[in-house]
């Protein structure tokens, strides 16, 4: 029962800050707001027993991404105007429109039961305890070649990301 | 699961809807974010840990698309001085 | 129920209440050790030889006038200090001040939590402490504290990557990242990771005098050169957040090394059994003594050695440290896998 409430309240701070984030005008309230997400998200993912991944969330989303983002926007917010607020070329009551369409139809397909029985997946007998070691082997041994390839695309794109911002060649 | 739909949805309306690019990039990494809460969902339900071990890899792809996009964000800027996305032409005829 | 709610409840209270007297006379000690460094005598007036200096500041900056500026983004002004302070508090959370003792017949762990992650936790908060200085620069609304921030927070997420790899080799030898496992395998091994590691030991030294902004890489504070930095616009209560901020984090970052490196609660030598007559000092109080070298060596380094410049900070942090870390990893792991 206790978990369900924190589920609920969990679940409807990261929705309240996810529409704090689309919808502030001032970018870096947006920002802040992002954070807080993400740290209420990585409350969730302990919440579902998942704490490697919620030590992960914090550490790179929450600790190294959105101060990216913090960076970038306060690189450019040094001159930029915030954007006008009655945009011709937006189209608001469309695309809000368009969403809760989809949703709605989301929702009908959770609601009406995915109810088929749910294939067992042939547990491999992982010989360790704790949730970071089975994330761990599992990474080693089953999923070996997407974690190198993983690694390979970060070396690109810390390599990219330094190329595109260098002011000289 | 249907927190992580109502997620999404939020990340594709920010994506849609507003002009400032470094906004439409945090509504991407939303997106992203909702993905990995229905993985991790879904993990904690069926007892197995693989969900988790492709949400880890989902957030390091997000950290590597997220530098390289603010990269492509500042080199823009230093060239247009601007984030508006109506102004990002370039490639229209 | 008690053992739900209340036990840990009281080991919150005691360990906030410690820390705080603890960063408090830590400004008197520091002032102290660099009085004595350059043959004066430090504060000398309030109490004994000084003792009660902390009080006096204290009432100091809590009585004096909280100016706001007009333009500034009120929320995220006054959030700034508050970020920073908290997550050099609730890494407390984790560290270990000694195994189970029996107090008034209930077992009783000396520590807070026991996470499965716990050094993974103590990372991740480390680096969501970068957000206070970013923001407290942004929030003054004027260019000195921005850049000056931005340059500080840009020198923190540096030697950050320094300091996790470091970790993770650490991580390696002790096979467990919760924080009592990290403790009671050096505790199995015989000898503290000081001696196993002296390498990670030297660079983790080196990016926490980095990470927490203490000589010789506090550029950011510098008076001289840029007008106070990213608290140039906090007065009051504020700035003192920041300032006992900083010597939290001072005293976590020690707290972390010696649970890390030297052992934790160990006595010296835990192998050697002949020293054994030493274990009549409890656990803690070897860990509180470990803690104290560290703050002192820290204040010794910053009483001895002249400041970086800027540039040659950040190419000490990637060109020499990162390289270092990654090489005693590469060297661990392969150690590791040889003895194993």
């Amino acid at each position: 029962m206790g978990e369900a409430i924190a589920f609920y309240t969990i679940a409807a701070f990261v929705l309240g800050f996810a529409v704090l984030v689309v919808s502030t005008k001032d970018t870096v309230h947006s920002v802040l707001f992002l954070v807080l997400d993400f740290l209420f998200v990585a409350a969730l993912y302990v919440l579902l027993g998942a704490e490697f991944l919620a030590a992960i969330q914090v550490l790179v989303y929450a600790g190294g991404i959105v101060v990216l983002y913090l960076f970038v926007v306060m690189l450019v917010n040094l001159k930029g105007l915030p954007e006008e607020h009655r945009d011709p070329h937006r189209r608001t009551k469309l695309g809000l429109g368009l969403a809760a369409a989809v949703l709605v139809e989301l929702g009908a397909i959770f609601a009406s039961g995915y109810a088929r029985p749910v294939p067992q997946v042939a547990e491999a007998a992982i010989p360790v305890v704790g949730n970071t070691e089975e994330v761990g082997w599992l990474l080693y041994t089953n999923y070996l070649i997407p974690f190198e390839i993983v690694s390979m695309l970060l070396l690109v794109a810390m390599i990219g990301a330094i190329v595109l911002a260098k002011r000289e060649l | 699961m249907l927190l992580s739909a109502a997620l999404f949805m939020i990340g594709v309306v920010g994506v849609l809807v507003r002009r400032n690019m470094i906004i439409i990039f945090m509504s991407i990494e939303l997106i992203l974010n909702a993905v990995n809460i229905n993985l991790v969902a879904f993990s904690s339900q069926l007892q197995h840990t693989v969900g988790q071990v492709f949400a880890v890899f989902v957030v390091a792809v997000a950290a590597a698309e997220a530098a390289v996009g603010l990269g492509i964000i500042l080199a823009f800027y230093r060239n247009r001085e601007t984030v508006n996305i109506d102004e990002m032409n370039l490639m229209r005829w | 129920m008690i053992d739900l709610f209340i036990i840990p409840l009281l080991k919150i209270a005691i360990v906030l209440n410690a820390t705080l007297v603890g960063v408090t006379y830590m400004v008197l000690l520091e002032r102290k050790v660099i009085a004595w460094a350059q043959s004066r005598l430090g504060p000398m007036r309030v109490g004994p030889h000084g003792i009660l200096q902390p009080v006096a500041d204290a009432v100091k900056l809590m009585i004096k006038e909280d100016i706001t500026p007009v333009r500034v983004d009120r929320w995220v002004f006054t959030a700034a200090p508050i970020i920073s302070m908290v997550p050099a508090l609730i890494v407390y959370a984790v560290i270990p001040f000694g195994p189970e003792v029996t107090l008034f017949g209930r077992e009783v762990t000396l520590y807070i939590a026991d996470i499965n992650v716990g050094l993974l936790y103590v990372v991740s908060v480390a680096s969501v402490g970068v957000y206070g200085i970013i923001l407290a620069g942004y929030a003054s609304n004027s260019k000195y504290p921005l850049l000056a921030s931005l340059r500080a927070s840009a020198q923190l997420i540096s030697y950050e990557v320094a300091v996790t790899l470091t970790l993770v080799s650490v991580i390696l030898v002790a096979g467990t990242l919760s924080m009592v496992g990290i403790v009671r395998a050096q505790e199995e091994a015989g000898v503290w990771f000081a001696f196993i590691q002296p390498l990670a030991f030297g660079i983790f030294f080196i990016g926490g005098l980095a990470e927490t902004n203490r000589s010789p890489f506090d550029l950011p504070e510098a008076e001289q050169e840029l007008t106070g930095g990213f608290h140039t616009e906090y007065s009051g209560m504020r700035f003192a957040l920041f300032f006992l901020a900083e010597y939290a984090n001072v005293i976590v970052v020690s707290s972390v090394a010696t649970t890390l490196f030297l052992g934790g609660w160990l006595r010296p030598f835990p192998s050697v059994d002949a020293l054994a007559f030493l274990d009549i000092v409890p656990s803690w109080i070897w860990f509180l003594l470990k803690s104290f070298v560290f703050l002192y060596v820290f204040v010794w380094v910053r009483a001895t050695l002249p400041r970086y410049r800027y540039d040659q900070l950040m190419r000490l942090g990637w060109k020499v440290l990162i390289p270092l870390a990654i090489v005693n990893l590469v060297v661990t792991g392969f150690i590791r896998l040889m003895v194993l």
